[in-house]
Protein backbone atom coordinates (compact mmCIF):
# COMPACT_ATOMS: atom_id res chain seq x y z
CA UNK A 1 0.00 0.00 0.00
CA UNK A 2 2.60 2.52 1.00
CA UNK A 3 5.00 1.49 -1.81
CA UNK A 4 2.31 2.01 -4.46
CA UNK A 5 1.60 5.48 -3.17
CA UNK A 6 5.26 6.41 -3.17
CA UNK A 7 5.66 5.20 -6.77
CA UNK A 8 2.86 7.50 -7.94
CA UNK A 9 4.37 10.41 -6.06
CA UNK A 10 7.77 9.73 -7.56
CA UNK A 11 6.36 9.90 -11.11
CA UNK A 12 4.64 13.15 -10.32
CA UNK A 13 7.81 14.51 -8.83
CA UNK A 14 9.82 13.58 -11.92
CA UNK A 15 7.28 15.32 -14.12
CA UNK A 16 7.42 18.43 -12.04
CA UNK A 17 11.19 18.37 -12.04
CA UNK A 18 11.12 18.22 -15.85
CA UNK A 19 8.74 21.13 -15.93
CA UNK A 20 10.95 23.18 -13.65
CA UNK A 21 13.92 22.26 -15.78
CA UNK A 22 12.20 23.68 -18.84
CA UNK A 23 11.44 26.93 -17.02
CA UNK A 24 14.80 27.68 -15.48
CA UNK A 25 17.25 29.02 -18.09
CA UNK A 26 20.47 27.52 -16.72
CA UNK A 27 19.04 24.01 -16.68
CA UNK A 28 17.86 24.30 -20.28
CA UNK A 29 21.28 25.30 -21.51
CA UNK A 30 23.03 22.38 -19.94
CA UNK A 31 20.66 20.01 -21.71
CA UNK A 32 21.22 17.24 -19.24
CA UNK A 33 18.35 14.87 -18.67
CA UNK A 34 19.66 13.71 -15.37
CA UNK A 35 20.35 16.99 -13.61
CA UNK A 36 20.35 16.25 -9.95
CA UNK A 37 17.33 17.49 -8.07
CA UNK A 38 19.54 19.40 -5.71
CA UNK A 39 21.25 21.28 -8.53
CA UNK A 40 17.94 22.09 -10.17
CA UNK A 41 16.49 23.37 -6.90
CA UNK A 42 19.54 25.53 -6.36
CA UNK A 43 19.24 27.02 -9.85
CA UNK A 44 15.53 27.53 -9.33
CA UNK A 45 16.21 29.41 -6.11
CA UNK A 46 18.78 31.59 -7.87
CA UNK A 47 16.39 32.21 -10.73
CA UNK A 48 13.56 33.22 -8.39
CA UNK A 49 15.86 35.56 -6.51
CA UNK A 50 17.06 37.18 -9.72
CA UNK A 51 13.48 37.61 -10.95
CA UNK A 52 12.50 39.23 -7.67
CA UNK A 53 15.48 41.57 -7.92
CA UNK A 54 14.35 42.47 -11.43
CA UNK A 55 10.88 43.32 -10.13
CA UNK A 56 12.52 45.61 -7.57
CA UNK A 57 14.71 47.25 -10.19
CA UNK A 58 11.91 47.66 -12.74
CA UNK A 59 9.66 49.15 -10.05
CA UNK A 60 12.33 51.72 -9.36
CA UNK A 61 12.72 52.56 -13.04
CA UNK A 62 8.97 52.79 -13.56
CA UNK A 63 8.86 55.14 -10.60
CA UNK A 64 11.52 57.30 -12.27
CA UNK A 65 9.47 57.26 -15.44
CA UNK A 66 6.33 58.39 -13.65
CA UNK A 67 8.25 61.11 -11.87
CA UNK A 68 9.34 62.46 -15.21
CA UNK A 69 5.87 62.40 -16.69
CA UNK A 70 4.75 65.74 -15.31
CA UNK A 71 7.67 67.47 -16.94
CA UNK A 72 6.56 66.54 -20.44
CA UNK A 73 2.86 67.17 -20.73
CA UNK A 74 2.38 65.78 -24.23
CA UNK A 75 3.95 62.47 -23.33
CA UNK A 76 2.09 62.44 -20.04
CA UNK A 77 -1.24 62.92 -21.80
CA UNK A 78 -0.57 59.97 -24.07
CA UNK A 79 0.44 57.75 -21.18
CA UNK A 80 -2.54 58.81 -19.11
CA UNK A 81 -4.96 58.11 -21.93
CA UNK A 82 -3.46 54.67 -22.43
CA UNK A 83 -3.66 53.85 -18.74
CA UNK A 84 -7.09 55.27 -18.08
CA UNK A 85 -9.73 52.70 -17.37
CA UNK B 1 -5.52 39.62 -16.76
CA UNK B 2 -2.25 40.07 -14.97
CA UNK B 3 -1.36 42.91 -17.33
CA UNK B 4 -4.71 44.65 -17.01
CA UNK B 5 -4.62 44.53 -13.22
CA UNK B 6 -1.11 45.98 -13.19
CA UNK B 7 -1.95 48.76 -15.65
CA UNK B 8 -4.97 49.78 -13.62
CA UNK B 9 -2.86 49.89 -10.48
CA UNK B 10 -0.23 51.98 -12.27
CA UNK B 11 -2.92 54.39 -13.40
CA UNK B 12 -4.10 54.81 -9.82
CA UNK B 13 -0.56 55.47 -8.69
CA UNK B 14 -0.03 57.98 -11.50
CA UNK B 15 -3.18 59.90 -10.59
CA UNK B 16 -2.33 60.12 -6.90
CA UNK B 17 -2.12 63.65 -5.56
CA UNK B 18 -0.07 64.94 -3.95
CA UNK B 19 2.72 63.16 -5.79
CA UNK B 20 4.43 60.66 -3.49
CA UNK B 21 8.15 60.59 -2.87
CA UNK B 22 10.18 58.43 -5.26
CA UNK B 23 10.78 55.68 -2.72
CA UNK B 24 7.12 55.55 -1.72
CA UNK B 25 6.02 55.32 -5.35
CA UNK B 26 8.58 52.57 -5.99
CA UNK B 27 7.08 50.63 -3.08
CA UNK B 28 3.56 51.13 -4.44
CA UNK B 29 4.61 49.91 -7.88
CA UNK B 30 6.31 46.85 -6.43
CA UNK B 31 3.23 46.16 -4.34
CA UNK B 32 1.08 46.44 -7.46
CA UNK B 33 3.39 44.07 -9.32
CA UNK B 34 3.04 41.29 -6.73
CA UNK B 35 -0.69 41.93 -6.32
CA UNK B 36 -1.15 41.57 -10.09
CA UNK B 37 0.72 38.30 -10.04
CA UNK B 38 -1.44 36.98 -7.24
CA UNK B 39 -4.65 38.08 -8.93
CA UNK B 40 -3.94 36.66 -12.36
CA UNK B 41 -6.57 34.14 -13.38
CA UNK B 42 -4.09 31.30 -13.62
CA UNK B 43 -2.79 31.76 -10.15
CA UNK B 44 -5.78 32.78 -8.05
CA UNK B 45 -6.41 29.20 -7.02
CA UNK B 46 -2.81 28.61 -5.95
CA UNK B 47 -1.54 28.40 -2.41
CA UNK B 48 1.32 30.77 -3.20
CA UNK B 49 -1.02 33.45 -4.51
CA UNK B 50 -3.24 33.30 -1.42
CA UNK B 51 -0.18 33.42 0.84
CA UNK B 52 1.21 36.35 -1.15
CA UNK B 53 -2.05 38.30 -0.96
CA UNK B 54 -2.19 37.69 2.77
CA UNK B 55 1.36 38.96 3.12
CA UNK B 56 0.60 42.04 0.99
CA UNK B 57 -2.44 42.92 3.08
CA UNK B 58 -0.46 42.57 6.28
CA UNK B 59 2.24 44.75 4.76
CA UNK B 60 -0.31 47.46 3.97
CA UNK B 61 -1.36 47.64 7.58
CA UNK B 62 2.17 48.14 8.84
CA UNK B 63 4.77 50.74 8.10
CA UNK B 64 6.30 50.25 4.65
CA UNK B 65 9.46 48.22 4.36
CA UNK B 66 10.94 45.36 2.39
CA UNK B 67 8.11 43.43 0.84
CA UNK B 68 9.68 40.02 1.04
CA UNK B 69 11.25 40.07 4.47
CA UNK B 70 11.26 36.66 6.09
CA UNK B 71 9.00 36.98 9.08
CA UNK B 72 10.30 35.87 12.45
CA UNK B 73 7.16 34.41 13.84
CA UNK B 74 6.30 31.10 15.39
CA UNK B 75 4.45 29.04 12.82
CA UNK B 76 2.95 25.63 13.27
CA UNK B 77 4.43 23.78 10.34
CA UNK B 78 5.96 20.37 9.90
CA UNK B 79 9.54 20.67 11.15
CA UNK B 80 12.43 19.99 8.79
CA UNK B 81 13.50 16.86 10.61
CA UNK B 82 10.36 15.07 9.46
CA UNK B 83 11.21 15.57 5.78
CA UNK B 84 14.31 13.43 5.36
CA UNK B 85 13.68 12.53 1.72
CA UNK B 86 13.76 16.04 0.39
CA UNK B 87 16.89 17.10 -1.40
CA UNK B 88 18.94 19.88 0.06
CA UNK B 89 17.85 23.39 -1.00
CA UNK B 90 14.19 22.50 -0.68
CA UNK B 91 14.15 24.58 2.50
CA UNK B 92 15.51 27.65 0.66
CA UNK B 93 12.84 27.16 -1.97
CA UNK B 94 10.21 26.98 0.73
CA UNK B 95 11.32 30.38 1.96
CA UNK B 96 11.25 31.92 -1.51
CA UNK B 97 7.86 30.69 -2.64
CA UNK B 98 5.05 32.37 -0.68
CA UNK B 99 3.33 29.86 1.56
CA UNK B 100 6.02 27.32 0.81
CA UNK B 101 6.69 26.28 4.35
CA UNK B 102 3.47 24.38 4.82
CA UNK B 103 3.46 22.57 1.49
CA UNK B 104 4.05 18.96 0.69
CA UNK B 105 7.16 18.52 -1.45
CA UNK B 106 5.16 17.54 -4.52
CA UNK B 107 2.94 20.60 -4.20
CA UNK B 108 5.97 22.77 -3.59
CA UNK B 109 7.40 21.87 -7.00
CA UNK B 110 4.11 22.49 -8.74
CA UNK B 111 3.59 25.82 -6.98
CA UNK B 112 7.17 26.81 -7.73
CA UNK B 113 6.69 26.23 -11.45
CA UNK B 114 3.54 28.35 -11.43
CA UNK B 115 5.17 31.09 -9.34
CA UNK B 116 8.17 31.22 -11.68
CA UNK B 117 5.90 31.59 -14.70
CA UNK B 118 3.99 34.45 -13.08
CA UNK B 119 7.19 36.17 -11.97
CA UNK B 120 8.60 35.91 -15.47
CA UNK B 121 5.41 37.29 -17.04
CA UNK B 122 5.42 40.21 -14.62
CA UNK B 123 9.06 41.05 -15.37
CA UNK B 124 8.38 40.92 -19.12
CA UNK B 125 5.32 43.14 -18.69
CA UNK B 126 7.21 45.77 -16.70
CA UNK B 127 10.12 45.73 -19.14
CA UNK B 128 7.71 46.15 -22.06
CA UNK B 129 6.05 49.13 -20.38
CA UNK B 130 9.40 50.75 -19.68
CA UNK B 131 10.51 50.27 -23.27
CA UNK B 132 7.23 51.59 -24.62
CA UNK B 133 7.17 54.73 -22.51
CA UNK B 134 10.78 55.78 -22.45
CA UNK B 135 12.14 57.11 -25.67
Amino acid sequence: MSSRRSRISEEEINELISKLQSLVPESRRRGSNRASATKLLKETCNYIKSLQREVDDLSDRLSDLMAGMDNNSAQADIIRSLLSS
Amino acid sequence: MQALHFLQALARIARAAPKPAHSARTRQIRHAAYASMAHSSRSSRRTWSRALLHRLRQRQQQRPGRLLTVRRRVRIVTPITSRPEEPARAETLRQLVPGGRGMEYCNLLEETADYVQCLRAQVQLMQTLLDAFSS
